[in-house]
């Protein structure tokens, strides 16, 4: 630990603040994964810990290693952008994936595919107006 | 002793990361089908990442970061074969 204590106190202060929020938000988000009801609910809680989750330990990582090198360190950037960047990518190909279950096993909770498509062939969706 | 405040912080942040993976291991296990466990991997393997990140802030080393780079790729790309295992039964077509 004495590399810790050659930061300034200002450095620590705010270091401390951002790897709390961050930790924090993972819970919460561990949390809302853990009691949500329904998957389609418990979908949107992982991207707490995948924004601000990442964003605030990483932050504290950036802040504390550029003032104990006294030279900006930005290799963390790489952790955020790639996560930031494949996070909704993921959620949305789990999202399809379970649409596309859940419709071929009839489950009625799900719109079906005739109510969400858009404008289709036939001539009654044309009737109907979007 | 001046660092004490960010040692605690840091402890504080293990502790709350660990319940968080507790959290998720739980749905991981329960989890009524394929796609609540994927969901669950995805979040377990986001907060093993960010459990490493604070082990390189408490030891000082580069190494964790490293190894926490690796872990956001591989996952990545093992949650986006998942899916398509999902949706469409294999995942090379």
């Amino acid at each position: 630990m004495t590399h810790l204590a050659d930061l300034p106190a200002w450095a620590q202060l705010i270091a401390s603040f951002f790897i709390l929020i961050g930790a924090l938000v993972t819970l919460i988000g561990a949390i809302g994964l853990l009691t949500l009801r329904d998957f389609y609910d418990r979908i949107h809680a992982p991207t707490l810990g995948s924004t601000w989750g990442t964003g605030g330990i990483l932050l504290a990582s950036i802040l504390i290693f550029s003032v104990l090198q006294s030279r900006p360190v930005l290799h963390e950037v790489l952790i955020a952008v790639f996560v930031t960047v494949t996070m909704p990518v993921v959620l949305m190909l789990l999202g399809r994936a379970a649409l596309y279950r859940d419709r071929t096993e009839g489950i009625e909770t799900v719109p079906s595919i005739e109510t969400v498509s858009g404008p289709s062939d036939d001539t009654s969706a044309e009737t109907d107006g979007k | 002793m001046s660092a004490t405040i960010l040692i605690w912080s840091v402890t504080i942040a293990h502790v709350l990361l660990a319940v968080a993976m507790v959290c998720q291991a739980i749905r991981f296990i329960r989890g009524p089908r394929a796609q609540d466990r994927v969901v669950a991997f995805d979040a377990f393997y986001i907060s093993s990442m960010l459990l490493l990140l604070t082990f390189g802030i408490r030891t000082g080393t580069t190494l964790y970061f490293e190894a926490a780079l690796v872990i956001s790729l591989i996952g990545f790309v093992s949650t986006v074969a998942l899916a398509k295992f999902l949706m469409r039964g294999e995942v090379i077509e």
